[in-house]
């Protein structure tokens, strides 16, 4: 598999299932269980992508200036700043870390 | 809608739109600059934000083949694939208020992301509903396949991305897609089991399966509804913009 079949496989599947949703009837989001996994899915995913992103290097769990910086990204988020504040301040909390160790 | 003269709410709404789309396109920067740490090229990642156009799945995508390279490519289009299910729920909310006609529905699924699918849904009147789906969805369309190209290009002058946090940067991003969704016991427990057992299972599995074994929990947990009320589900709710 090349990176570039990678690549257009993901993508057509991303938006072929965008163009579903305009497919599906409005009553599927009234039956409670697929509704309910489609969105504890996208939870799922996210958590698990913060988890690997945070601590995984390789195959090994390190910690290191990613989850300071993942906890000044939370309190921002906690203290309902904008979006683009949390994911820049994260990125300089990060930098300024590995700079000063 | 464009005989229509735009009235004062209308144009409150764009006016939301673009400062949206402005957010978006600042993070685009630190995507294109981690796709192509990654070992994707220019073109590659130019591809991915005009056809794909889901930053999460893009971030996701990017992130396994980060690890795993092109040998964990089953598991990133998975990942990729899995979070742009949400787009397919958003699509249903907001296929009533995008308007008639094969084309422009094709073209409204194509920009029925995060943003467009929360400023539209937190409208008043269907009139402006109408104008923040699309105002929003163009100017992250335009913004973030813009800053994407810049990142790419920047990422290829900047050598080691970690020097300058990006990659805690893609952490950020994801936490702030998770948070306004942590509001309800069962998708802090999910979010809990999900985060643990990726981690714990990154030694032992190859690049991408963590994330995708952590998904089973949502589908188990939606399936017996553990931890959920008997209540109407409530609305996923939009990013914090």
């Amino acid at each position: 598999m090349t990176l570039w079949l990678i690549v257009i496989i993901a993508s057509l599947a991303c938006l072929s299932l965008k163009i579903a949703g305009y497919l599906v009837p409005a009553s599927f989001l009234e039956k409670p269980a697929p509704a309910r996994i489609a969105n504890l899915l996208t939870v799922a995913l996210l958590a698990a992508l913060i988890a690997v992103q945070t601590l995984g290097s390789g195959a090994r769990i390190v910690v290191d200036a990613r989850l300071p910086a993942l906890a000044v990204a939370a309190v921002l988020l906690a203290v309902r700043a904008p979006f683009i504040v949390v994911v820049i301040a994260a990125a300089a909390s990060a930098a300024l870390i590995r700079a000063l160790l | 809608m464009r005989r229509t003269p735009w009235s004062v709410d209308d144009r409150a709404v764009a006016r939301q739109g673009i400062a949206v789309g402005l957010a978006a396109a600042a993070y685009g920067i630190s995507y294109g600059a981690l796709a192509v740490a990654a070992g994707l090229d220019i073109w590659q990642t130019c591809v991915m934000s005009l056809l794909m156009f889901t930053g999460g799945s893009q971030f996701a995508l990017v992130g396994v083949i980060a690890t795993g390279g092109v040998a964990a490519g089953p598991a990133a289009i998975a990942s990729a694939a899995i979070l742009g299910i949400r787009n397919g729920v958003y699509g249903i909310r907001v296929a009533p208020i995008v308007g008639a006609g094969r084309w422009r529905r094709f073209a409204a699924a194509w920009i029925t992301i995060d943003e467009s699918s929360a400023v539209a849904t937190t409208q008043l009147t269907l009139r402006t509903q109408r104008v923040g789906f699309w105002v929003t969805g163009l100017s992250v369309f335009v913004g973030w396949n813009l800053t994407s190209l810049i990142g790419g290009l920047i990422g290829n002058a900047l050598g080691d991305v970690r020097v300058y946090g990006l990659d805690a940067a893609a952490a950020a991003a994801f936490l702030g897609l998770l948070w306004p969704r942590l509001r309800q016991l069962q998708t802090v427990a999910v979010a809990t089991a999900a985060a643990v057992i990726a981690a714990v299972t990154t030694p032992l599995l190859i690049p991408g399966l963590p994330v995708l074994v952590a998904g089973v929990v949502a589908v188990v947990v939606g399936a017996f509804n553990w931890f959920g009320g008997r209540g109407p589900q409530p609305e996923p709710p939009g990013i914090p913009t």
